[in-house]
């Protein structure tokens, strides 16, 4: 390349640039295999490229109470106001406290979970066409964004789980194995039901805006499907009919776990060995006990364990589905 | 030579929507209007470009251009036909890169890296390299939503030329940026051709094309139109007439011919 100062002579910049013909190449050798640009094996792929979804998470934190002023706060009082609203009106207007002990453990341990999940469905539903500036120019697997917008949502919960581990002692609670064995449960439980129904309408939301809108409506009746502001007996004495089919929720089951953590071994008269679910309504309650105590349906651990293979499942249904959408998705943005 | 981007009968269709909701197509269709359409964007288009091959693709606004390359860079799948293409490619999209726009510059440069595939320590080797090239300042700390039309595609190439692809893409990089700046880049793209990567190099200006590659594809209403010598691509497309009014004394202004060096003709 000729020495030309382009600032002097502008005339003359031609001569910065060889012309390709005279150019000499050099010989690149590429080891690489000749194949689609966009090949990718869903979300196995996400958890290849760590380091890339490293970044897309950190990026989401910082983005969801970016210029705001209480910024990270904002992650607390959300589900902090919840609590102290169903604790008041629930507790007080409708007089759970009286009936239901420990009252304030039952309904925050069912609120961290349960905001996990609707946090996870919710943003992981938005996420695609919120990076819409990323997806329609870069080639990346799309799985990325509700992936990482359920692992922003998880990473909330611990703050939560912090304030759980100090209060619940003050009730009585002492740690246990089992206890933290049905935490785990719970958490991967959301963790794939949110993150398959996010890849679900994360796509169905880029053809179609209104599933976003359906999917926040949606998310008000999960508050009212799982045992939160209510406590499960509840449901055993008055829907009898209707437990099984309660309990095929898996976010009810999460819930469940995760006051069987927390909540159940707070309680001071019924251990939770002791507190068998009867078939239909026919409840009996240990002396000491009221009604509303007592109910734990059976098997819990194990029922857990098989909606967690009915959530491997429905990933890969998701993932399914996701591929066969997800072609369209720059071009429907 | 081995093959760098193979395209093989690769058509692309785009479903045009007059109407995006309920009562607008309820309406259409009592009228009897049609409610959406099939438009083919490329259509049917074959080619292989070997490795270390750096070639024009041209053609008028909306023959298909950036959707090729999408398909080739992988953000767009064809709807039938196959694209395959042999290692890592970088580059630019429809003048910009695939940038967050409230992410800070400094934060869109790891993270556009990352999506290509380098890893931290890797962009760490890059970064000052990138900076210095895309010389943007004390804007490196602000979201790049609030920057000019010009430093964004400034940075963008920057990201682009220094990450070690195979393949690089570069799709109206010029259109937008100031004169010091185009001189830089066309420089750095001739050391990347002449490192022996393929480039394919959209652009409407003639005489960069020239400058740039040695083969030139056509692109007509998503077909290709020519595929072959680069001046008989340019005499293809008609580019090479001179449109401009000759001054008497028959010689062109040096402004002009300033332009034509650069490929500055719009
Ligand atoms: N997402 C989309 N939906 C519908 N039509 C689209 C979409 N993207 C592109 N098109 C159409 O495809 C055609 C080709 O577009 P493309 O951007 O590839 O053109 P181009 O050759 O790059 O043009 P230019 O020279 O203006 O950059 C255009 O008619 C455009 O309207
Ligand atoms: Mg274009």
């Amino acid at each position: 390349m000729p020495e030309t100062d382009p600032e002097e002579n502008p005339n003359k910049l031609a001569a910065v640039i060889t012309p390709a013909s005279e150019a000499q190449r050099a010989v690149r050798v590429v080891d690489a295999p000749l194949a689609p640009p966009s090949a990718n094996q869903g979300v196995l792929e996400v958890f290849r490229r760590r380091y890339l979804l490293r970044i897309l998470v950190r990026r989401e934190i910082q983005a969801r109470y970016q210029s705001s002023f209480l910024g990270f706060l904002w992650s607390y009082i959300n589900p902090l106001s919840q609590f102290f609203i169903y604790w008041f009106v629930m507790g007080y207007i409708l007089m759970l406290h009286a009936s239901v002990e420990n009252f304030a453990i039952h309904i925050f341990s069912a609120i961290i979970i349960t905001h996990f999940f609707t946090e996870s469905f919710g943003a992981g539903t938005r996420s695609i066409v919120s990076n819409k500036a990323l997806v329609q120019k870069m080639a990346m697997p799309r799985e990325m964004f509700p992936v990482a917008a359920m692992l922003v949502s998880l990473w909330h919960v611990v703050p939560q789980m912090v304030i759980l581990l100090i209060v619940a002692p003050f009730y009585g609670w002492v740690p246990s194995f089992t206890g933290a064995f049905a935490v785990v449960l719970a958490i991967l439980l959301m963790m794939l039901f949110g993150t398959a129904l996010a890849l679900l309408f994360s796509v169905a939301n880029v053809y179609f805006r209104d599933f976003g809108s359906a999917v926040s409506i949606m998310l008000h009746f999960v508050r009212f499907g799982v045992p939160m502001i209510y406590p499960f007996s509840m449901i055993v004495v008055q829907f009898p009919g209707l437990v099984d089919y309660y309990l095929l929720n898996p976010i009810a089951n999460a819930v469940l776990l995760f006051q069987d953590a927390f909540w159940i071994p707070t309680l001071s008269a019924c251990a939770p060995g002791e507190l068998p679910v009867p078939e239909g309504a026919d409840i009996h309650a240990k002396a000491g006990c009221t009604m509303l105590d007592i109910a734990q349906p059976d098997h819990l651990i194990e029922r857990g364990l098989i909606m967690l293979a009915a959530g491997v499942l429905f990933l890969a249904f998701a993932q399914w589905v996701f591929t066969k959408l997800e072609a369209k998705i720059p071009e429907r943005l | 030579m081995t093959v760098s981007v193979q395209v093989d009968h690769a058509t692309k269709n785009f479903t045009l929507r007059y109407h995006r909701n309920l009562k607008d197509m309820t309406v259409a269709m009592l009228k009897g209007r049609e409610v959406s359409n099939r438009f083919t964007a490329v259509d049917d288009v074959s080619f292989t470009i070997e490795q270390g091959e750096s070639v024009g693709l041209m053609g008028l606004n909306g023959s298909g251009k950036s959707t090729l390359l999408k398909m080739i860079n992988g953000t767009m799948r064809p709807d039938s036909g196959s694209v395959l293409t042999r290692g890592r490619i970088a580059g630019l999209i429809a003048t910009g890169a695939g940038f967050h726009p409230q992410l800070t510059g400094k934060e869109n440069i790891y993270l556009n890296a990352a999506v290509l595939g380098l890893s931290e320590k890797e962009t760490d080797a890059i970064f000052d390299d990138v900076v210095e090239f895309a010389d943007i300042g004390r804007f490196l700390n602000t979201p790049v939503g609030t920057y000019s039309s010009g430093m964004y595609s400034r940075l963008g190439f920057s990201v682009a030329v220094h990450i070690d692809s195979d393949i690089f893409l570069a799709d109206e990089v010029l259109a937008v940026g100031d004169k010091p700046f185009k001189r830089k880049c066309l420089a750095k793209m001739q050391e990347i051709r002449d490192s022996g990567r393929t480039v394919v190099y959209v652009s409407h200006a003639a005489a960069s094309v020239q400058r740039m590659c040695d083969r030139v594809i056509v692109l007509e209403n998503g077909r290709v139109g020519f595929d072959g010598d680069v001046d008989e691509g340019i005499h293809y497309l008609k580019y090479d007439e001179d449109d401009e009014p000759q001054p008497a004394d028959g010689k062109r202004s040096r402004l002009a011919e300033a332009d034509d060096e650069l490929g500055a003709d719009i």
